[in-house]
């Protein structure tokens, strides 16, 4: 791994040892009053599902940070000459547009959720739901492409990165779209906006958070 | 629709099981999921403890056996390896313990999202089961060594190198899933459903231990993830990620330049957090059943949180030292030295509070106090070893003999084995109801630490010596002297012992549940929330119609001017406050 991992995960560990400082400075041993408000104490006031997603959202953060750390070291010629840059399909351009609406949609969805508007709730959610399986399905026009291309050689690193990280983060992008499935069900069976809002607003991180992964993935294999 | 703390919330509690397949089959209460977990962990683990003892018998009389070829040895070292590391430690400590404990200590009533718990174990039986399977396909399970390393983990010649090195990398997929499906639990439960008053300087460090734990896990696993998925992309569809130009039985392979080195990297980013994913629950585990049995308050209970933190995040900076024999630049090994050394000194500093927290204490040498006490010798013969490994020079000589095998199984093995067993012994009562038979647990503990020491200080004796890991026989090497055969054998007696032994264990086990005396709700006299349950053992929602409010740290033990020597969490400041506050200067003191 490079130095710069290195350096990132101290300056993570620093960061999260500065945050955790300020609770592990009690003394638990001193006795205290009554038991006080849990909000005043977890500092965490949200739904768990949030915090829940919190954290997958970590763990898939660093899977993908992963990844690119492999991506750049099998990349490094003292690991290996056999690397050949691709040209990358024009449709990625076209599937980043559409990831893009689709996340811009679900904020929307988002939005209007709260405003109690069920007609614009209904094809904001759809809207958003079918650009991202638009994009998916640009995705695989693209594997299609590379696959009908001469440069289509397994054995070559920078094509089997290309396949593998599209295709992880496909993968992420369909377990979104079950949640948005469940959730665009409730919304046309028209289930009252307090058992959906919530879910409306966790799938709207999760598209954002994809995208902003895919931007990053699409950036690297850009200048790669 | 206003958000409202898990613990301002009334009884309304759902996934009520009322059928049998609920209640024991599909069941999303954390206390029977933890012991689904538990009963599949231990029973693979029984499987790998055999596999051990094969491997044993084969070392000890090479040419006698003929059942054991050198493939099954390389495929019994490999799944024995996977297996304990893997299948039985992570998934006992924090998906049995875990589960059972998070909510019982911080006094939730069940998990927050108890069908994704529910799906974990599910998931974990599925990874099992198709580890299993791989004994039974062509060409065996994989002989490549838990480490997978490849070129040889896919090339001809290793056995398993295509069905079996496919289901170990897809029951790993499985497993990751399961345990991100459980970790996500485990955390978020312990932030948001901890009881009134249960601050996080009041949590037990058996919570410390499993939360800081499973964040490590959520962190690391991935890298696991990332090399099981590249490798079956080599594996099956030709691609070079990993895989170099190599001369593989007279043929030249179609790969060029892949990088070994890569997958060492990938595999120990996630194989030394690994190492404390179960390590730091043992920490918590044993500095709690220290506290409870010798009757005095944990010896420095900040530092000891401070300390799992610290392990938590240095653990994430010391993997490379794994692969000092591989070659790597002298800086980088000069780094990873110095991050090894320096993660010995919050872990010097628990052991130090473990034996201060015996020191002029009351010890009641119960079962559960003797494993731990047992685990904080062999932990510190084992960190020790680990001070020689973690310097690159004596590494390098050392590296390919007994010496690790000796050193990680003290440290990694045994240490969180003994731990396992003095947590089943100590929360047994509260699982069952039931007390076990002492006399067979003392018998169990006393021949499993002889038996142990009789196993592995013997090894590091032989890597000393130059004996090699990983063959399958010795042959006339003329540098191995007759001895190092006879401590062979010596050693192997041991093992079979050991092996042996444990069934004491399970009778035990069986003997608690159909012979033993009611335990009464809390045996052990501990102040912990999980002992103070209305029921023994605990319902469905655990706590019936109030959840329990904390007022006290977890240890206040031996409290000067109280009428008993435990004050449970639960009790508030009150009838001998007055008494409390007068001495409390003196016991803060104490305590500091």
């Amino acid at each position: 791994m490079s130095m710069w991992t290195l350096v990132i995960a101290l300056v993570c560990a620093l960061i999260v040892w500065a945050v955790l400082v300020r609770y592990l400075m009690a003394q638990p041993w001193l006795p205290a009053g009554d038991p006080g408000n849990l909000a005043d104490i977890t500092a965490v006031d949200e739904p768990a599902k949030k915090v829940g997603l919190y954290f997958f959202l970590c763990a898939i953060s660093s899977l993908f940070a992963l990844f690119i750390t492999a991506y750049v070291m099998r990349m490094d010629p003292n690991h290996g000459a056999d690397w050949f840059s691709i040209p990358k399909p024009g449709i990625l351009w076209i599937n980043t547009l559409l990831l893009v609406y689709s996340s811009i949609s679900m904020q929307h969805a988002k939005t209007v959720s709260t405003l109690n508007g069920q007609k614009n709730l209904k094809r904001a959610l759809m809207t958003g739901g079918v650009f991202a399986i638009l994009f998916i399905a640009g995705q695989l026009w693209a594997w299609e492409v590379l696959h009908g291309s001469v440069y289509f050689h397994l054995s070559n690193p920078a094509l089997g990165f290309f396949y593998l990280m599209t295709g992880i983060h496909a993968v992420h992008l369909i377990g979104g779209l079950y949640v948005w499935a469940r959730v665009t069900a409730k919304v046309f069976n028209n289930a009252q906006p307090e058992t959906v809002n919530l879910s409306i607003e966790l799938c709207t991180t999760y598209w954002h958070y994809l995208l902003l992964v895919w931007l990053v993935l699409f950036g690297l294999l850009l200048l790669t | 629709m206003a958000f409202v703390a898990y613990a301002d919330r009334d009884e309304v509690h759902g996934h009520d099981p009322d059928t049998f397949i609920t209640k024991y089959i599909w069941s999303q209460d954390h206390k029977v999921i933890a012991i689904q977990y538990g009963g599949v962990a231990i029973f693979v683990g029984l499987t790998a403890l055999v596999l051990s003892v094969m491997m044993r018998l084969q070392l000890a009389f090479p040419d006698t056996f003929n059942f054991i070829t050198p493939n099954d040895y390389y495929q019994f070292v490999t799944m024995h390896g996977m297996i304990m590391v893997i299948y039985l430690l992570t998934a006992l400590f924090l998906g049995g313990f875990g589960n059972y404990l998070i909510p019982l200590m911080c006094g939730a009533r069940d998990m927050v999202f108890p069908y994704m718990n529910m799906l974990s174990f599910w998931a974990y039986l599925v990874s099992v089961i198709i580890l299993l399977a791989s004994f039974f396909v062509p060409g065996g399970p994989t002989g490549a060594g838990w480490t997978l390393y490849p070129p040889q983990t896919i090339l001809p010649g290793t056995p398993g190198n295509e069905l079996g090195i496919l289901m170990m990398l897809l029951s790993l997929a499985v497993f990751i899933v399961a345990f991100t499906m459980g970790g996500l639990n485990y955390v978020t439960t312990i932030l948001q459903a901890r009881c009134r008053g249960m601050t996080l300087m009041r949590m037990p460090l058996s919570i410390w231990g499993i939360f800081t734990a499973t964040v490590l896990g959520l962190l690391a696993f991935p890298a696991l993830l990332v090399a099981s998925i590249m490798m079956i992309f080599d594996l099956l569809l030709g691609t070079s990620f990993f895989m170099p130009a190599v001369l593989s039985m007279g043929q030249a392979s179609d790969t060029m330049g892949g990088s070994p080195i890569l997958f060492q990297h990938l595999f120990w980013f996630f194989g030394h957090p690994e190492v404390y994913i179960v390590a730091l629950p043992a920490f918590g585990i044993v500095s709690d059943l220290l506290s409870v049995h010798a009757r005095k308050n944990i010896f420095g209970y900040r530092m000891m949180v401070w300390a799992i933190v610290g392990i938590g995040a240095l653990s994430f900076v010391v993997w490379a030292h794994h692969m000092y024999v591989s070659g790597m630049n002298p800086y980088f090994g000069f780094f990873f030295a110095t991050t090894t050394l320096i993660i010995a000194i919050p872990t010097a500093i628990k052991v130090y509070n473990w034996v201060l927290t015996l020191w002029q204490a009351n010890i009641r040498m119960t079962v559960p106090m003797l494993f731990s006490i047992g685990f904080i010798f062999t932990f510190t013969h084992g960190g020790l070893t680990g001070l020689f490994l973690g310097n690159v020079t004596v590494d390098l000589p050392l590296s390919d003999t007994y010496f690790v095998i000796g050193h990680f199984h003290m440290v990694m093995g045994v240490s969180p084995v003994l731990v396992l067993f003095g947590a089943l012994y100590h929360w047994m009562p509260k699982m069952t109801g039931k007390m076990f038979n002492v006399t067979l647990g003392k018998i169990h503990f006393w021949l499993t630490f002889l038996c142990t020491y009789a196993i592995y200080l013997p090894m590091h004796y032989l890597g000393i010596l130059g004996i090699p890991r990983r063959y399958y026989a010795y042959g006339g090497a003329d540098f191995i002297p007759a001895s190092a055969q006879s401590m062979n054998v010596g050693i192997t007696y041991a093992a079979i012992i050991l092996a042996f032994v444990q069934l004491i264990f399970l009778y035990n086990v069986f003997w608690t549940l159909f012979k033993g005396k009611p335990a009464g709700g809390n045996p052990w006299e501990a102040t912990t929330l999980e002992w103070q349950t209305p029921d023994t053992p605990p319902k469905h929602g655990n706590w019936g119609a109030k959840l329990p409010e904390v007022y006290r740290w977890a240890y206040d033990y031996s409290v000067p001017g109280a009428k008993l020597d435990y004050i449970p969490q639960n009790e508030p400041h009150h009838g001998h406050d007055s008494v409390e506050s007068d001495s409390d200067d003196a016991v803060d003191e104490a305590k500091e």
